[in-house]
């Protein structure tokens, strides 16, 4: 216990002192010593991580550093080898899936999952929680779920509009492009009116004409009351409309705080570049080494005509 | 050639018991594969179990007939539960592999020598469905014009095509709901089911039994038919020619089984009687050093395999099937 306490207001003044933004924001999902091993891999060594409620986070990382497996592991689509994390003070341990949605925390994927050959609406129907109609017994009879078949249907409705999907509301998921199909997922995704929407690159191969309009919908989902966490590598997304960024790289969190805090940091950068990314690239060095060529040539042949000349003289 | 016996005889299967089988059958499957996209290669396991739990209660327990009904159905939704539990988690090829070993371990066991006293062996069971055939409105054989039925036949293809009935539309009203919904849904694909918060396992669960207790009826339908049954009738190529069945007529389409049954008995039993007429007699019309009596009868199979190829490269969806749904299917 006072182990616990100390930790949440360790947790809380380094809020404090990075950003007055987050000062008033309590967690909503809560990770603590989370470890995920393939074999000999370890994929995620994650130490304390925290969302805070009513914010946009975005958590950033080079390619294989885990964001995605820890995803997996928060959603209780991957179960750690160990650790704890809890939602909203829930602990979600051994949770599967479907419980964790239908906690209010929903996710997205990577590689969008619509289902093709239903239509959009169809689509939109089927996020919807605690529908009768979704008993075996009670399906038989349409008019125990017919009323509320209708109210998901004008909700689904005013999320299409919202969504600019509301042309393709009859058409079969599958004939959408690769960016409607993000959005589709997103507006589906807020059929279970969750608290925290989890998205899996949201980004990714969106032109970037619809990335705009995909971070105004992200933006939207805060203004609402949600909560946001994103996996992302578009770095001007990340800057723009994230209130807290969280750094993983190698399966550990190497760095979080405010998003100019967190480009500016030097560890950020050696696990974006690399850390010897500035060493031999410079103009500088390179020119000094130009030099130090010359003069050696100079000393054993002798001063000769500059016929093509020098270009720094 | 004669042939009107040969239609006559077409018909006589198109319509009668054999296709009311075959679509039970295959309406179950549908269940499964068409609509939840779960592959079960075990249907005849079902029917087995259930045939052999009606004429086991009736015939070796001596319980009544409708008991025998009952723990029919019971068998065929305790086989659904015990396939499902360990597989229905994995991917969807485990569950295929589980089905078609348990139908052929069903069907052994069954015919096993030990258990002769409780199911027969190899002989089956008979003598089951006296309180059954007791109920037979029919005086005597029935003309329909087309084609004639014996009492016997007729009156289990009546039932039969009412139990298909009844099938269909508990299909097409469990189908149009939300849980129908949630069912293609995840054929689709089942992690973004999750990700919504329905309960895939459980769904599936019920699919799988639902299914199975269709091919329950059909189990029962043959046994009634034959008023006899015995291992044999329960062979993988039941599910095969299920499967052929469902395909033909397009799956997750409320009818296609049904019309799939009746245009697959059209042609099995057409072209059976047309190569045997063909190919028998004092002048046959194939000379007999292309094609022997006994190798007609065995024509309709090539034939048959043939024209399953063809609809899949020419109509892959089925009679019924939607092709939007297959020009954008991503596999």
């Amino acid at each position: 216990m006072p182990a616990e306490a100390t930790g949440s207001h360790a947790a809380s003044e380094s809020v404090g002192t990075t950003g007055t933004t987050t000062r008033d924001h309590d967690a909503i999902l809560v990770g603590e010593d989370v470890i995920r091993r393939f074999g000999g891999l370890t994929a995620v060594d994650v130490d304390r991580v925290e969302v805070k409620r009513g914010l946009i986070t975005a958590l950033i990382g080079p390619n294989g550093a885990g964001k995605t497996t820890f995803f997996n592991v928060l959603t209780g689509f991957d179960q750690p080898d160990s650790g704890s994390w809890s939602f909203n003070g829930r602990s979600l341990k051994g949770m599967p899936p479907y419980k964790v949605a239908r906690l209010g925390m929903v996710r997205t994927f990577q590689l969008t999952k619509v289902l093709a050959k239903l239509s959009v609406i169809e689509n939109m129907r089927l996020g919807a929680t605690g529908q009768r109609g979704e008993s075996m017994l009670s399906a038989v009879f349409p008019t125990l779920w017919r009323s509320q078949e209708k109210v998901n249907t004008e909700r689904a409705d005013t999320l299409l509009q919202r969504f600019t999907l509301d042309a393709k509301r009859e058409d079969f998921a599958g004939s959408l492009s690769g960016g409607q199909r993000k959005l589709l997922e997103m507006a589906r995704a807020l059929m279970v009116d969750p608290d925290l929407i989890m998205l899996d690159e949201p980004m990714a191969g969106v032109n970037p004409a619809l990335k705009q309009s995909l971070l105004g919908h992200v933006k939207g989902l805060r203004d609402e009351g949600r909560t946001v966490l994103f996996v992302e590598h578009d770095m001007d997304m990340v800057r723009d409309i994230s209130d807290w960024v969280i750094v993983m790289a190698q399966g550990k969190i190497v760095a979080q705080g405010p998003p100019s805090e967190v480009m500016a940091n030097p560890k950020v950068v050696d696990a974006y570049l690399g850390a010897h990314h500035d060493s031999d690239v410079s103009v500088e060095a390179e020119e000094a080494r130009l030099a130090e060529v010359r003069e050696k040539l100079e000393a054993e042949t002798g001063p000769r005509d500059r016929e093509d000349g020098d270009p720094r003289e | 050639m004669d042939w009107g016996f040969i239609f006559e005889q077409a018909m006589g299967s198109a319509l009668g018991p054999d296709a009311v089988v075959y679509a039970l059958a295959a309406i179950g499957l549908n269940v499964h594969f068409g609509y939840t996209g779960l592959l079960n290669f075990g249907q005849a396991g079902f029917m087995a179990v259930a045939a052999y739990g009606l004429a086991a209660s009736v015939t070796s327990w001596g319980l009544p007939f409708w008991v025998g009904l009952l723990v029919g159905l019971g068998a065929a939704g305790v086989l659904a539960l015990l396939l499902g539990a360990p597989t229905l988690r994995l991917r969807a090829e485990y569950l295929a592999i589980v089905t078609i070993a348990a139908a052929e371990i069903l069907r052994i066991v069954i015919g096993s020598v030990t258990l002769k006293d409780e199911f027969g062996g190899r002989d089956g069971l008979q003598s089951f469905s006296d309180s059954f055939t007791a109920l037979n409105p029919y005086s005597g054989t029935v003309d329909l014009g087309l084609f004639s039925l014996s009492r016997g036949d007729a009156w289990v293809t009546t039932v039969g095509w009412v139990l298909v009935a009844l099938s269909c539309l508990l299909v097409w009203a469990l189908m149009r709901s939300p849980w129908g919904r949630v069912l293609k849904s995840i054929r689709e694909d089942e992690d973004a089911v999750r990700s919504l918060g329905k309960n895939v396992f459980g769904y599936k669960m019920q699919a799988l039994v639902l299914g199975g207790l269709f091919g329950a009826l059909a189990g029962f339908m043959v046994a009634l038919q034959q008023a006899a049954i015995n291992p044999d009738n329960f062979s993988t190529d039941v599910t095969f020619n299920a499967y052929a069945v469902l395909i033909l007529g397009g799956a997750a389409r409320v009818l296609g089984p049904v019309v799939g049954a009746v245009i697959f008995w059209f042609l099995i039993s057409g072209l059976g009687t047309f190569f045997s007429e063909a190919a028998g007699g004092r002048d046959p019309l194939i000379p007999t050093w292309l094609m022997t009596d006994t190798q007609a009868s065995l024509v309709r199979f090539i034939l048959l395999g043939a024209g399953l190829a063809a609809l899949m490269i020419l109509r892959p969806q089925g009679i019924f099937g939607d092709r939007r749904e297959l020009a954008i299917d991503a596999r």
